[in-house]
């Protein structure tokens, strides 16, 4: 606040160095016009803090370090559109370095670790107050080939400090890894199969919501999964609250 | 003055009272990974002419729909209702991830929004919404779309030309192209011949045979299935 009084003020200051000069323009007697001295204004930016928790809601599924990524225009993910090579990695293998690299992020933050079933994680994330301010979130289901969770864009420029919203959020897929389940390709703890593979050999290269995984107990003989890594939606629960 | 004001506060409700039609864009996605929808209708209409209703038996109307497909005899109920409608706005197939859009005009006292397609591969799921108030205030709305059962055919989840017609069993299509052949057929014990939320599908991991001819890694879904944004002018 303080901030935006001395941008008013200096506006003034201005405004008014501005009228004056205009006055002598019109005066024909010829005056040494004095020097105005405008003292350099520093406007300190503005910072907005937002806490964020996650909770996983799933029956067995480790969920990776969530990523938060704040962003003005252009989401780092979308439904219906084909994965980044960043959120190819955070989805099929849980990393999400390259996924925080996003160019068009204002700020960007991972969790401290992963989650596990009925855990909560807390993460913060600071950004410079500006007009147009979303927020965007993911991980990935552990067990699984290449499902995520998360929310594509949140717009969060008109919460005000102490306000909250609280989102559940659903499973996705991807689209970048076929669904197979195997201990090969499954990288969670229940098969330590490979994470990030950049062939995409999945039936089509969008992110569609998930149709839930299979099991070898419910008809797929090849699958490492059992019954205990089913889930379905909603998979998380995030509460962003404004504390700055 | 009090008096002006008062005639004013009268005429506004008048006026609000006449606009009682509304202006709708609408906008459907398939949220699905491997389900396409047949032809959509989406209809405003009275509280009494819904194009469905959980927990009761489908209309022959409604059966045709979500066995084959086919919009024609909803259409013509809901005409003979006086339902205003959108019927067919993706022009035939809506993919996994495709959106499609449409604008609706309602007349006074259709105050209810209702939309259906069937799911493609089922024996006779559908996607649904059954009654939604449409808000009086302008914005835009998001609905999450379920995926019902119409309870008129057994799921055997066996792909079969030919059987879109109300009352032969099987999956009429498979347009992903993605199913199999030579299942024994799945046998259910699903009793529920009213219209129920889709228990889903089973499928299975062998296209040649098993018992059904859907993938189960292809052809399964969660809800919700889709998602329909509605714009209030």
């Amino acid at each position: 606040m303080s901030s935006a009084n001395n941008l008013k003020k200096s506006l003034l200051v201005l405004a008014l160095a501005t009228t004056l000069a205009a006055c002598s323009d019109n005066d024909n007697d010829p005056v040494v016009e004095e020097p105005v001295v405008v003292e350099p204004i520093v406007v300190e930016p503005v910072i907005s803090e937002f806490t964020i928790t996650f909770s996983n809601l799933t029956a067995g599924q480790p969920l990776s370090p969530l990523s938060v990524i704040a962003f003005e225009d252009e989401a780092p993910w979308s439904f219906g559109t084909t994965a980044s090579v960043g959120l190819e990695m955070l989805a099929e293998s849980g990393a999400n370095e390259e996924y925080l690299s996003y160019e068009s992020a204002l700020a960007a933050i991972s969790a401290e670790g992963a989650i596990g079933p009925g855990e909560t994680t807390t993460v913060i994330i600071t950004v410079e107050e500006q007009e147009t301010l979303n927020l965007s979130f993911a991980a990935m289901l552990g067990n699984t080939n290449d499902a995520f969770t998360g929310l594509s864009s949140l717009d969060v420029s008109t919460l005000e400090v102490g306000g909250s919203l609280s989102r559940t959020t659903t499973a996705y897929d991807a689209g970048t890894e076929a669904n197979t389940e195997t201990a090969e390709t499954v990288p969670g703890p229940a098969a330590s199969g490979e994470g990030f593979n950049e062939i995409r050999d999945d039936t089509a290269d969008i992110i569609t919501m998930h149709p839930g995984i299979v099991s070898n107990q419910d008809g797929l003989s090849t699958s490492a999964l059992g019954v205990e890594h089913k889930f379905d939606n909603p998979v998380s629960k995030i509460v962003i609250t404004r504390t700055q | 003055m009090k008096t002006s004001t008062l005639t004013i506060a009268i005429l506004l409700a008048a006026a609000s009272q006449s606009t009682m039609a509304a202006e709708l864009d609408l906008k459907v996605t398939n949220l699905t990974k491997g389900i396409h929808f047949t032809p959509l209708l989406i209809t405003a209409h009275n509280s009494e002419d819904t194009l469905f209703e959980v927990a009761t038996e489908a209309s022959t109307a409604l059966q045709t729909m979500a066995e084959g497909g086919n919009i024609a005899e909803l259409v013509a109920q809901a005409t003979a209702a006086g339902s205003d409608m959108a019927a067919n706005p993706a022009e035939g197939l809506l993919a996994p991830a495709a959106s499609t859009t449409a604008t609706l005009t309602t007349t006074d006292g259709n105050e209810y929004l209702s939309l259906t397609a069937m799911m493609l591969p089922t024996n006779d799921g559908f996607v649904g919404l059954n009654s939604w108030k449409i808000p009086t205030e302008a914005g835009t709305y998001t609905i999450n779309l379920n995926a019902y059962d119409a309870g008129t055919e057994q799921n055997n989840e066996l792909v079969v030309e030919g059987s879109g017609a109300p009352g032969t069993p099987g999956i009429p299509a498979a347009p992903g192209g993605d199913a199999g052949t030579g299942g024994t057929g799945v046998l259910s014990g699903d009793t529920n011949t009213n219209i129920h939320i889709h228990p889903g599908s089973l499928g299975d991991d062998d296209l040649e045979a098993g018992n059904s001819d859907l993938s189960n890694t292809v052809h399964r879904w969660l809800n919700p299935v889709a998602q329909l944004t509605v714009t209030v002018k």
